[in-house]
């Protein structure tokens, strides 16, 4: 797919602070750093061309053993053009990252979702604590080094026994 | 009365008046699942809501990492329980795009036909479970009795009635058999009449509509800053529907009108589920007819089992290629890929980045009830009550396995 | 016999009151509306029209205190089990635990971090439904299979094993 015009507004507007991660298979990519993703997000979200009122997902990956290790991708959509972008922040370890809920208010849970499964912290998030697990849980989940079957335990004998244990 | 959190107190003409802290969940008739629900109550006035979810995190994602893709198809059927399969439409979908695969047509045109029975399904669920939380408990009677004949409907079709991962990657696992179109046609005619007795129960009864007229009001602009989607986001009067504006399989070629409503109520957003059913019926109808003969999977022995099982017993490279399948899966092309459809509860979409590999390497499900239960902690309009509380969540149809995965 | 042959009529009734006893609890078994998940669905469709479960006296209950039978419909997570445990001790005796689904048995699919495998770690179970999830007649199969456990319970008379004992 080529480069959808609306890239070439955001690429003009940004320069260097973005790059283009270029044409995926189903929507364009845009790469940018945490200290410029907020500023990225209100400007699609507010530009009349672009006008990307819809924040589909929000997830975390982890690309453990590479370096950087974990990334956030956000899927945005725009109801009145009808057009997607993928937008990937690469965070290094331990992982931060800023809040967009001021952007868009539905990133609350996906991002307390991700805090949760990998351990990513959203500065400025007004309520940062688990969703999924119990609030006194150890590890997060979805990192590469967990295993599938947690840690044995009164629940769960076929658990990995703990280091140390 | 022990252990209840008094938050404040006050003093109010002869008596003492105390705002609490009341715990709703997470066992509960009417919470549709494991959901917790902590209630700042004065009175009967509900000043402040908090859901508390994961009761039901069983681990999907990480369970994803480790399965084959066809190993993966039951894990998504468990996702949105009510309707399974929709959710494994979305999860081939995004498979056959990274292996950038195009499924015959015969088995578009089944794929969308399960999917829209499946819509009626959850549908049906939720229009009788609204007026049971309400307390008109025959409505759910009713609507159960047509959903038995769609599960006999799946039942026949695919083998299971509920979990049925019939929809697989390149295709549907069998086809038809015989004597199925003809059922789902006589369905298809019943279903219509039966609604509008669903309406005539509850629709015009003063006791509905004076809990879900006005009740639980969502705006436009801040439904679509919550990320509602599907029938709770077009109640608000938001005309977006993922299958006509970006139409996948082939929804674009049969004729459907998408519901809208104005109000953005509880009561809108019933009326709307019930209209859609109507079109789901339409659409199905017209799939009936367009149908053609032909393959009902994907030729290719590498990625589907061979649609001859006699083939097996002669051909030695069939016997590998389905050895290699269920014992190894197929390998797929290293990308990543965000596919979004029309779930019957909003916008599912699947995020899959794969390796290369046979198993991928990372799945997200954009589970659309996750975003809409979100809306309780959002801005909701005349929500005061602990009873328009009850309606609003049965309004917003979360099912809890979609929500924590 | 004596004095006692041939002297009643048709209409009296001789039983153990054991027996009786037995026969009051299966009739009425009142299970808790405890679904947790997709067997939560198969369940409701046994309760509804066409597989009633009305029929042998099972009448759902949505508090635990009221309740018999926990039917236990679902994948039991970590996070939920403390839960299950605190209803299961809210249940008055006599109660019995119906184990629904694979999950429920035996964790199912779900061998992850968050899942508990098999609510007999948590709760003494009684029944075990098999299935992905239970046809409503694998359910009420469950439930007649359960009704004949409690006919063979001792209730008046010495459990065996204590009786074994004391020998």
């Amino acid at each position: 797919m080529a480069r959808p015009a609306f890239c070439d507004l955001i690429m003009e507007h940004f320069g260097d602070r973005v790059g283009d991660g270029g044409a995926g298979i189903d929507m364009h990519n845009i790469e940018v750093g945490p200290e410029n993703v907020v500023e990225l997000c209100w400007f699609l979200k507010d530009t009349p061309e672009l006008s990307f009122d819809f924040l589909s997902d929000l997830c975390g990956v982890d690309y453990y053993p590479d370096s950087p290790r974990f990334e956030v991708v956000y899927h945005l959509f725009s109801i009145a053009h009808q057009h997607r972008l993928r937008l990937k922040c690469r965070l290094g370890d331990p992982p931060h990252a800023p809040t967009v809920t001021g952007v868009w208010s539905t990133a609350n849970w996906h991002e307390r979702e991700t805090f949760d499964m990998y351990g990513i912290v959203f500065d400025g998030h007004p309520n940062l604590k688990r969703i999924y697990m119990w609030d006194e849980f150890e590890g997060y989940p979805m990192r590469k080094d967990f295993p599938q079957r947690g840690y044995k335990d009164a629940y769960n004998p076929f658990g990995e026994e703990r280091e140390g244990q | 009365m022990t252990g209840v959190t008094v938050l404040q107190e006050s003093k109010r003409g002869d008596g003492i008046s105390q705002e609490v802290l009341l715990n709703l969940g997470p066992q509960h008739p009417s919470t549709h699942g494991v959901l917790r629900l902590v209630l700042q109550m004065s009175g009967e006035i509900v000043k402040r809501t908090e859901p508390f979810i994961g009761y039901l995190h069983r681990g999907t994602e990480k369970l994803a990492e480790n399965f084959t893709y066809t190993q993966i198809f039951p894990l998504t059927d468990r996702l949105d329980y009510v309707c399974p399969p929709s959710n494994n439409l979305g999860f081939a979908i995004a498979v056959e795009q990274l292996l950038d695969i195009e499924v015959p047509e015969r088995a578009q045109y089944i794929r969308v036909v399960m999917v829209e029975l499946a819509r009626i399904s959850g549908h049906l669920l939720i229009v009788g479970a609204l007026p049971m939380d309400l307390g008109a408990m025959t409505v759910l009677l009713y609507t159960m009795r047509e959903r038995e004949m769609l599960m006999d409907l799946m039942e026949m079709i695919t083998g299971a009635r509920m979990h049925t991962s019939y929809i697989r990657v390149g295709g549907v696992r069998e086809d038809f058999p015989e004597g199925a179109v003809e059922r789902i046609r006589e369905f298809c005619d019943i279903l219509p009449k039966r609604l509008v007795d669903y309406e005539r129960l509850v629709a015009n009864n003063r006791v509905f509509l004076r809990r879900t007229r006005g009740v639980g009001v969502i705006t436009p602009e801040d439904a679509i800053d919550m990320g509602l989607s599907g029938p709770n986001l077009r109640a608000s009067g938001v005309d977006w529907d993922i299958r006509r504006d970006c139409p996948y399989e082939i929804y674009d070629r049969v004729d459907f009108n998408v519901i809208t409503r104005e109000a953005g109520d509880c009561y809108d957003r019933w009326i709307c589920r019930v209209d859609e059913m109507r079109e789901s019926v339409r659409i199905i109808e017209q799939c009936l007819d367009q149908i053609p003969d032909g393959a009902f999977q994907v030729d290719m022995p590498t990625i589907a089992y061979p649609v001859d099982k006699d083939q097996l017993a002669c051909s030695m490279e069939t016997h590998i290629h389905h050895f290699e399948l269920s014992a190894y899966g197929f390998k797929v092309p290293k990308g990543e890929v965000y596919t979004a459809i029309e779930a019957p509860k909003g916008e599912l979409g699947y995020y899959v980045i794969s390796d290369g590999s046979e198993k991928p390497f990372r799945m997200k499900v954009r589970a659309p009830s996750f975003v809409n239960l979100q809306a309780l902690e959002g801005n909701i309009q005349n929500m005061k009550y602990l009873a328009d509380l009850i309606a609003m969540l049965g309004s917003l149809d979360p099912v809890i396995a979609e929500v924590d995965k | 016999m004596g004095g006692l042959e041939n002297r009643f009529p048709d209409n009296v009734f001789f039983s153990t009151t054991d027996s009786i006893i037995n026969w009051s609890r299966k009739s009425s078994l009142w299970p808790e509306t405890f679904g947790i998940a997709c067997c939560a669905i198969e369940m409701i469709s046994a309760g509804c029209s066409r597989y009633d479960l009305d029929r042998f006296g099972v009448v759902f209950r949505p508090s635990p205190r009221q309740s018999d039978v926990m039917i236990i419909a679902g994948t039991v997570t970590k996070k939920f089990a403390p839960v299950v445990v605190r209803l299961y001790h809210q249940m008055p005796e006599p109660r019995w635990v119906v184990a629904m689904g694979t999950c429920a048995i035996s964790g199912g699919v779900y061998n992850t971090y968050a899942v508990v495998q098999g609510s007999e770690l948590i709760v003494p179970v009684d029944v075990h439904v098999p299935g992905c999830p239970p046809r409503p007649e694998a359910l009420m199969h469950g439930l007649l299979v359960l009704q004949e456990k409690i006919m063979r319970t001792h209730v008046l008379r010495k459990d065996p094993e204590h009786a074994a004992a004391e020998v």
